[in-house]
C-alpha cells in the first residue's frame, strides 16, 4: 500500500509532466499550411497586365510580412507568404490558387486582388472551406456571412461610399437633382444601390437621371450631354479612370457645372485629374478613408515617419506616395492582428473567427476616426470615409468622418 | 429652360459628329488594308495607337508637334512595311483563317508590349488644334481638327488611287495579282507600300483621336469594332464610304441612344441597323461589287 502510494506520488507528477511535454511538442492546433515554426499564406495579384498598377499591393503586402519577420513573427511564427501572378485574368486566378491551396497547402488567401479575379474563386473557397481574406476589392457582395462565411472584404465597399454622398447630399442639398453615370456592371450597379438606399424615400425624386456604359465604348460624351439635358445640378460618377478623364473634361467643355461627385476608384490625381486637365477639376468632391503620404498635415506625424522607415527599408521600389503602397501597409496589419489573436489554434475556422471578431482596431495610416470593425453578422471591416474636395492641387479633406451602409 | 430640347438634340448630334470623324479616321485605315490585301486587319487598331505612342514619347522629348507628327508617320509607314514583310508574307498564301490568327496574334502582341513599354495608366496627349469650346460649347476645336483633318486624308487618299501611278498600281496587285503581275507590277512591293500607308493613316487617326479618348494600350480596342461598323455600313472598299460610314455610325449611336432606348443598348441598335443594310446591300452603301472569277 505504501510503495503504492509513493509509486502513485512518483508517477502522477511524471505523467503530468509527460503530459504537459506533448502539449508542448504540440504546441497548439494547426490547420494545413501552418506550424510551430510557419504560417503560409497565398495570394494573386496582378504583377503584369492592364491592372498591373495594384501589383504594388502585393510587393506592400511581402514587405510588410518582411518586417514582421525580422521582429520575430506573429506568435513565434515565421510568415511564408506565396503572391502569384493573375494577370487580372479571372482563370488565371483560379489555377493559381488551386495550385496554392492543393499544392502548397496554404493555411488561407489574403488580400487577393481585383472583383472578377475574387468573384472567379469565390464559391471554390468556401466550398472547401479555406478562408478568403480582406479581399482587395471594393464591391458589396463580399459582405455576406450568411451565404459565403469564409469570404470577408476589408475596404469600405461602394454602397458605402454612395451611402456617405447620399447623407451629404441631404443634409447639404435639399433641391438636389441628381444625375448617375456608372458602369454597366457590378462596380457601377453598387453605387446606384448605394445611393438609393441612402437617399430612403426621397431617392425617387432626387434622381432624375441615370445613364450607363460599357467598358468598349470609345467615349461616354454622349451619356454626359444626356445628364446634363436632364436639368440635373448633382452628378455622381462610377467609372473607371480612362472614362472618370473623359466625363471631367466632358462635363467642363459643355459648361455644365453641377456639385460633381466622383468615386473613390478614380480618384487619382495624376491618373485622372492630369489627363483631363486640372483647372477642369476643381470642386470635385470624393470620399476616402487612408491618410494621404502627401497631405502636409501629417508630415510632422509619428506615423507618417514610421510609414516611410519601413517603405524606405522594406519596399525601396515603391512610391510611397502610392496609395496602393498605403493599402497594402494598413491592409496587412489588419491581418497580423487577426493572426496575433488566433493564438496557438491555427485552424482555418479559427483564422475566420478572429477576422470575424475584430473590435475597434486602430491603424496608422487611416484617418483619424476609421474604426476597423467586424463581427460574425457584419463581414465589411471598414465602413467610415471621409469627404475631400479638389482644390485643383491636392484633395483637401473637409467635415466630419462619416458612416456608411454597407449592403 | 426655354430652347433647352433643342440645345441637346444639337449637342447630341455634334457629339456624335465628333465620335462618328473618329470612327471614320480609323475605318479610312481599315479600307487601307482592305484595298491592298482583300483582308480586314484587325490589329489596325492597335497598330494605330503603337503609332501614337511613338509620337507621345517624341512630344514628351521636346520635339515640336508637327515635327514629332512627321516622324510618326514615316515610322508608322516603315513599321507597317516591315509587318508585311516579316509576319503577314509568310502566310499569304495561307487560308483566310491563318491570315486572321495572325492579324489576332499581332494586336495582342502590339497592346502587351506597349502596356509593358509604357504601361496601362492614361496619359494626357495635347491635341495640335487645342481644347477650346466653339459654337456654344457644341464642339471643340479638338474634334473640329479631327473632322478637317479625315476629310483631308478621305481627299488625298482619293487623289492617291485615282490619279498617281502608285496608286493605280496597287489597285491593280489588289484585284488581280496574277494579271498585274504580267503586266510588271511588282505585287509585293505594291503590298508592303500598301501596309506602310494603311499604318500611316492610322497614326493619323491615333494621333488625332489620342487627345479627345486619352491614350493608353486598349485606346483603340473598342473604337475599331465600332471603325469596323462604319466601314462595313460604307462599304469596306470605299474611302468615302468608310468616313460616312463612320461618322453615320457615331451619329446614330448617340441620337438612337438619347431618344429612342436606353444607353446600354446604343451599340446593339447600331449594329442592327448595320446588318439591315448589308442584308438589303451586301457591299455597304458605297461599296463596288466585287466580282471574283472562282
Amino acid at each position: 500500500m505504501r510503495l503504492a502510494t509513493r509509486l502513485f506520488a512518483y508517477a502522477a507528477p511524471l505523467a503530468l509532466l509527460a503530459a504537459a511535454g506533448q502539449y508542448a511538442a504540440a504546441g497548439g492546433t494547426y490547420g494545413p499550411g501552418a506550424s510551430d515554426t510557419e504560417i503560409k499564406i497565398g495570394n494573386t495579384m496582378p504583377y503584369s497586365g492592364p491592372a498591373s498598377a495594384y501589383g504594388a499591393i502585393g510587393k506592400a503586402d511581402a514587405a510588410y510580412f518582411t518586417m514582421i519577420n525580422e521582429q520575430g513573427g506573429i506568435n513565434g511564427r515565421k510568415v511564408n507568404f506565396i503572391t502569384r501572378d493573375d494577370g487580372y485574368s479571372p482563370p488565371k486566378t483560379v489555377e493559381q490558387v488551386r495550385k496554392l491551396v492543393e499544392e502548397d497547402q496554404v493555411l488561407f488567401m489574403y488580400n487577393t486582388l481585383g472583383t472578377p479575379p475574387n468573384s472567379a474563386i469565390w464559391d471554390y473557397m468556401n466550398e472547401n472551406k479555406v478562408p478568403q481574406l480582406f479581399v482587395a476589392t471594393g464591391a458589396s457582395k463580399w459582405n455576406d456571412p450568411k451565404g459565403h462565411p469564409w469570404t470577408i472584404g476589408w475596404q469600405p465597399n461602394y454602397r458605402v461610399e454612395a451611402s456617405i454622398y447620399a447623407q451629404y447630399i441631404l443634409a447639404n442639398m435639399p433641391d438636389a437633382k441628381i444625375a448617375v453615370l456608372y458602369q454597366n456592371d457590378d462596380f457601377g450597379k453598387d453605387y446606384v444601390i448605394g445611393l438609393k438606399a441612402g437617399l430612403g424615400d426621397k431617392a425617387d425624386k432626387m434622381i432624375v437621371a441615370t445613364q450607363s456604359y460599357e467598358t468598349t465604348d470609345p467615349t461616354v460624351d454622349s451619356q454626359v450631354v444626356s445628364l446634363q439635358g436632364s436639368g440635373a445640378n448633382v452628378l455622381l460618377t462610377a467609372a473607371i479612370p480612362k472614362f472618370a478623364a473623359q466625363v471631367v473634361r466632358k462635363v467642363f467643355d459643355i459648361g455644365w457645372k453641377p456639385a460633381f461627385f466622383m468615386t473613390n476608384v478614380s480618384s487619382s490625381v495624376s491618373a485622372v485629374f492630369k489627363p483631363a486637365g486640372l483647372e477642369k477639376a476643381v470642386g470635385i468632391i470624393t470620399a476616402g478613408y487612408t491618410k494621404d503620404p502627401n497631405d502636409a498635415k501629417w508630415k510632422d506625424s509619428k506615423e507618417l515617419g514610421d510609414y516611410l522607415a519601413w517603405q524606405q527599408k522594406y519596399d525601396a521600389d515603391a512610391n510611397p506616395a502610392d496609395n496602393n503602397v498605403v493599402y497594402g501597409y494598413s491592409a496587412t496589419n489588419t491581418l497580423v492582428q487577426v493572426l496575433k489573436q488566433c493564438g496557438d489554434n491555427l485552424t482555418r475556422e479559427n483564422v475566420m473567427k478572429q477576422a470575424a471578431s475584430i473590435k475597434g482596431q486602430v491603424l496608422p495610416m487611416l484617418l483619424p476616426g476609421v474604426v476597423i470593425s467586424t463581427s460574425a453578422t457584419d463581414f465589411a471591416p471598414i465602413k467610415q470615409m471621409q469627404l475631400a474636395k479638389f482644390d485643383g492641387t491636392n484633395w483637401v479633406y473637409f467635415g466630419p468622418v462619416m458612416s456608411g451602409v454597407g449592403s | 429652360m426655354t430652347g433647352a430640347p433643342v440645345h441637346q438634340f444639337l449637342q447630341q448630334l455634334f457629339t456624335g459628329l465628333a465620335t462618328g470623324a473618329i470612327y471614320a479616321s480609323l475605318a479610312l485605315a481599315l479600307v487601307m488594308i482592305y484595298r491592298a490585301t482583300e483582308l480586314v486587319n484587325f490589329a489596325q487598331g492597335e497598330m494605330a495607337m503603337f503609332s501614337t505612342y511613338i509620337a507621345w514619347t517624341l512630344t514628351n522629348a521636346g520635339i515640336p508637334f508637327w515635327v514629332a507628327f512627321a516622324l510618326t508617320l514615316a515610322a508608322s509607314f516603315l513599321g507597317g512595311v516591315a509587318i508585311e514583310r516579316l509576319i503577314i508574307r509568310p502566310v499569304q498564301n495561307a487560308p483566310v483563317f491563318t491570315a486572321v490568327t495572325v492579324f489576332i496574334g499581332l494586336l495582342l502582341i502590339l497592346n502587351s508590349v506597349a502596356g509593358w513599354l509604357y504601361t496601362y495608366t492614361v496619359q494626357d496627349f495635347p491635341s495640335p488644334f487645342g481644347d477650346r469650346p466653339l459654337l456654344h460649347s457644341l464642339l471643340t476645336t479638338s474634334a473640329l481638327g479631327i473632322m478637317g483633318v479625315t476629310l483631308a486624308m478621305l481627299v488625298l487618299l482619293y487623289l492617291f488611287f485615282r490619279f498617281t501611278p502608285i496608286g493605280l498600281a496597287m489597285r491593280a496587285a489588289a484585284q488581280n495579282p496574277v494579271s498585274a503581275r504580267l503586266c510588271g507590277i511588282r505585287v509585293g512591293r505594291m503590298l508592303a507600300i500598301g501596309w506602310g500607308l494603311a499604318a500611316a493613316v492610322g497614326a493619323t487617326a491615333g494621333v488625332m483621336v489620342a487627345p479627345i479618348l486619352f491614350l493608353d494600350p486598349n485606346m483603340m480596342t473598342g473604337t475599331l469594332l465600332y471603325a469596323f461598323a462604319g466601314a462595313l455600313l460604307g462599304g469596306i472598299s470605299s474611302p468615302l464610304g468608310a468616313v460616312i460610314g463612320g461618322i453615320a455610325v457615331g451619329v446614330m449611336e448617340n441620337l438612337v441612344g438619347t431618344y429612342l432606348i436606353a444607353s446600354q443598348l446604343k451599340l446593339t441598335v447600331a449594329l442592327a441597323v448595320i446588318l439591315l443594310v448589308l442584308v438589303l446591300r451586301p457591299n455597304g452603301l458605297f461599296g463596288a461589287t466585287l466580282v471574283k472569277r472562282v
